[in-house]
């Protein structure tokens, strides 16, 4: 295929073919962010949460005073426990998707303020919350019974925790996690274990690298953990057991109040969570799917223009030899030219859309391979759009040359 | 001269219905993406309060000592002491010091399960200076504050709850463990973006239970919960002698001298307080924002909205240059018959005008059809489980934005298309008929 006359061609029809190519630059740079911002999303709704979700939920109860909590917790569990199908009731602070209740900054020092670590979720959980989450022990050892310690204020003054495998590689590069020291202001924690997976309450997809900083903290009921149990039951009776238990929470504790929107099975707590994340993807799909079909679309209607205007000309080059395929490639060809300079300006365009993304919304870089896949989908686009009034420009008949309009 | 060329647009328009189609509904689709998410930009960055917003003013100073990961601006809220430091002042027109916590309420001698709402722990001046609108009663007075009174100004939503909206001022409520008498009950209030409280959700309900501060740091003691704290409090919920930030003010400011006196006033206290030894920084983390100002720093509009204008109006832009391509393939197509008029006396003015009186009225059917898909996208805003869903109404305003921006947006599409069009050279074209 010749391109040279085509390329003179095309000079002599310079602003339609830059409005095109602007067309698909643009779509290239919106095209490879919104891909990018799905990507993300979809990252972050199939976060790992490390328990066994589709057999667990939580039940809140509020309006107790701290001198009540041993009281609160002790008829609350025996209640909960004797519900049918519960195979465990049992204390915790906070489950991943539900509100977060213990975050604080950590330190390799005691009392340091400059060198935080990091950001954790602290986990506070009573005697057989770790089997009932069903977390998965990868080196260390289970906390035994001494390791309960009493939690009045915050959290334990000196404890055993348990860390996630990628808080220990944050906090320990390298290193051997277990038996490693961190302070939260004067407290001192001591790691005995890592474990495979357990999300935090709140992942953030601004942080992705964040959704598992979570310290598994063994302390003994009551004082700061209280009020809020967790219930293990085969994934087929979770639903039904919270139901019994939310109707049993006002014979059990009259005085106590339910927490309606966090007493919810880890299912729907994920649900929920994830439900504007959900939306965000369908909206961006749906701006993706609609701006390619415009772009499509414009491509259709400009090309159909060219092919009306050189009707003559098609039929002159027909009736001096050129067969229907040499037409077709044409058109296509002209077409992949265009497209071709626009995703060169769409690469640039897309990383000033990226960098201005990376300002307000707390983005990394778009990774480098977006941009192929990005160009091999133009390119589909604008030869699939072409293929239309190419196959009627290949349909004019070498006759008309001979007649004068 | 223009109702001839509406017609000459018409016929044109007809001609070939299905190339007309595509660029109304290109532009439809542009427009509706674009004004759903322009409009609920607009209602979320709306003024909660509007010709009162300049007069209100948030004042910040930063406690936290040592500075945590060195942030250069205070936090959102401040400790119990400073802000009594402040209050205590009394510098300002009007000021309201705040706070929020659940607490337990019911009725007393009721069988009714107790309930666990918020609290809005404040003083005498937060209703005139917010405008709180009351139903019944009125708010409590600055003597209840100093006596500590167990008074209460309680939501529309919770009279409904426990009195089945009737005047229940006078009755006795039990919050925790007291006894309070109720004073006043508010209509339905809800303030968007909740404006007076800066670390909850910008869209949620406010508050259900309204009492005096004083009163309700003994009430509903050990139960307040901090934004954030640079020592672990001693006993969590109890942060009056914590170091901790849970508490914040407001003040009315009426005058700009006032404004000034009082931001000096703010600086003096922190660098005061530096030199004490009980502040980190003093004047440099000393803030004094006026209502829309805090709103803005705040980021009142949530970022997955704002990513959605963005998104709209890239999807605009594209629907922009595919409308120019479009009018340019439809007008030059007409070279013949531009030609002919041309050599029949038209001026270059003339053609021009009459391709832009095509280009508009295609806008203005685009608009009316992107009016009808915004309708519908704020439609579907509304089904959403967001906290602003309920916001998402197009006000007149964006109405005719909508169709300003359909036809602003096709003449500019119009415009190098008309000007190619009005270029084209007589002489060639009727030699080529």
């Amino acid at each position: 295929m010749q391109i040279k006359p085509i390329l003179a061609a095309l000079r002599r029809h310079r602003l339609a073919t830059l409005l095109i190519a602007m067309e698909i630059a643009l779509a290239c740079a919106v095209l490879c962010n919104a891909c990018f911002l799905v990507a993300r999303r979809w990252t972050m709704i199939q976060i790992n949460s490390g328990v066994d979700e589709s057999s667990l939920a939580v039940l809140t109860v509020n309006g107790f005073d701290p001198n009540q909590a041993a009281d609160v917790n002790a008829r609350m569990l025996t209640g909960l426990r004797s519900i049918p199908g519960v195979q465990s009731a049992t204390l915790i602070s906070e489950v991943p998707f539900g509100p977060q209740t213990g975050a604080a900054g950590v330190t390799h020092e005691p009392g340091d303020f400059k060198n935080l670590i990091g950001v954790v979720d602290f986990v506070l959980a009573g005697p057989g919350t770790f089997k009932a989450l069903g977390l998965k022990l990868v080196e260390g050892r289970l906390p035994q019974p001494d390791d309960y310690r009493p939690a009045t204020s915050f959290l334990p003054d000196d404890a055993q925790v348990l860390v996630t495998r990628q808080w220990a590689e944050h906090a320990w590069p390298g290193e051997n996690p277990l038996g490693k020291d961190f302070w939260c202001d004067k407290m001192h924690f001591r790691v005995m274990g890592v474990v495979d997976h357990y999300a935090r309450a709140q992942p953030s997809q601004y942080d992705l690298q964040q959704g598992e900083w979570t310290v598994f903290t063994p302390v003994v009921p009551g004082g700061s953990l209280a009020g809020t149990y967790l219930l293990r039951a085969r994934p087929q009776d979770v639903q039904r057991v919270l139901q019994a238990a939310r109707a049993a929470v006002p014979k059990i504790a009259p005085d106590v109040v339910l927490d309606q929107d966090n007493s919810k099975t880890l299912g729907d707590l994920r649900m929920n969570y994830f439900k504007t994340d959900r939306i965000m993807i369908g909206l961006l799909l749906g701006v993706v799917v609609l701006m390619l079909g415009v772009t499509a679309l414009g491509i259709v209607g400009l090309t159909s223009f060219w092919v009306a205007q050189r009707r003559k000309q098609i039929g002159i080059r027909r009736a001096i030899g050129a067969t229907r395929g040499d037409i077709l490639r044409y058109f296509q060809t002209e077409n992949f030219l265009i497209v071709t300079f626009g995703i060169a300006l769409g690469m640039l365009l897309a990383f000033v859309l990226n960098a201005v993304l990376m300002k307000f919304y707390e983005l990394p870089h778009l990774p480098l391979y977006y941009l192929p896949v990005g160009a091999l989908v133009l390119w589909g686009l604008g030869q699939l759009a072409v293929l239309g009034p190419a196959l009627r420009a290949a349909a004019v008949p070498p006759v008309v040359a001979t007649r004068s309009v | 001269m223009f109702a001839y060329y509406l017609d000459l647009a018409l016929r044109s328009l007809k001609r070939n219905r299905v190339l007309t189609a595509l660029m109304v509904l290109a532009i439809a689709v542009g427009i509706g993406a674009c004004m759903t998410t322009l409009t609920v930009v607009h209602l979320l960055s709306g003024d909660p309060l509007p010709g009162k917003s300049s007069t209100l003013f948030f004042p910040q100073v930063d406690p936290e000592n040592p500075v945590v990961g060195g942030s250069t601006e205070p936090r959102p809220a401040m400790d119990y002491r400073s802000a009594m430091d402040l209050w205590n002042a009394h510098r300002a027109d009007r000021q309201a010091i705040i706070t929020s916590s659940p607490v337990k309420v019911r009725l007393p001698d009721s069988g009714q399960p107790p309930l666990l709402p918020s609290m809005l722990s404040t003083s005498a001046d937060f209703f005139p200076m917010f405008d709180v609108p009351f139903q019944y009663g009125s708010g409590w007075s600055a003597d209840d504050d100093a006596h500590h009174a167990r008074v209460a100004v309680i939501s529309a939503d919770l009279n409904q709850k426990l009195f089945g909206g009737a005047n229940s001022v006078g009755r006795i409520l039990r919050v925790r463990d007291a006894d309070m008498r109720i004073v006043g009950v508010l209509k339905p209030w809800r303030p968007t973006p909740l404006f007076y409280d800066p670390w909850s959700q910008n869209f949620s309900k406010s508050e259900d239970v309204f009492a005096p501060f004083t009163s309700s740091m003994e009430i509903n003691k050990g139960n307040f919960q901090a934004y954030t704290c640079w020592h672990v409090p001693p006993s969590m919920g109890d942060l009056q002698n914590a170091d901790c930030v849970w508490v914040w003010l407001w003040v009315e400011l009426d005058s700009p001298a006032k404004v000034r006196d009082y931001a000096r006033f703010l600086d003096d206290y922190a660098n005061t307080q530096k030199s004490l030894g009980r502040f980190a920084v003093g004047s440099e983390h000393a803030r004094l924002r006026d209502l829309m100002t805090w709103l803005t720093y705040r980021g009142q509009v949530p970022g997955d909205v704002r990513l959605q204008a963005w998104l709209a109006s890239a999807f605009l832009v594209i629907c922009l240059f595919n409308a120019v391509g479009l009018l340019l393939a439809k007008f030059l197509r007409r070279s013949g018959e531009i030609g002919v008029r041309r050599a029949l006396g038209a001026s270059r003015g003339a053609i021009f005008a009459q391709c832009l009186v095509e280009a508009g009225l295609i806008g203005l059917l685009g608009g009316g059809f992107g009016w009808l898909l915004t309708l519908f996208g704020l439609w579907l805003v509304r089904q959403q489980p967001v906290d602003y869903a309920h916001l998402a109404h197009l006000d007149t305003a964006m109405f005719l934005v909508t169709f300003v921006l359909a036809v602003g947006t096709s003449l500019l599409a119009g415009l190098i298309p008309a000007l190619r069009a009005s270029r084209v050279v007589p002489g060639w074209q009727l030699k080529a008929l």
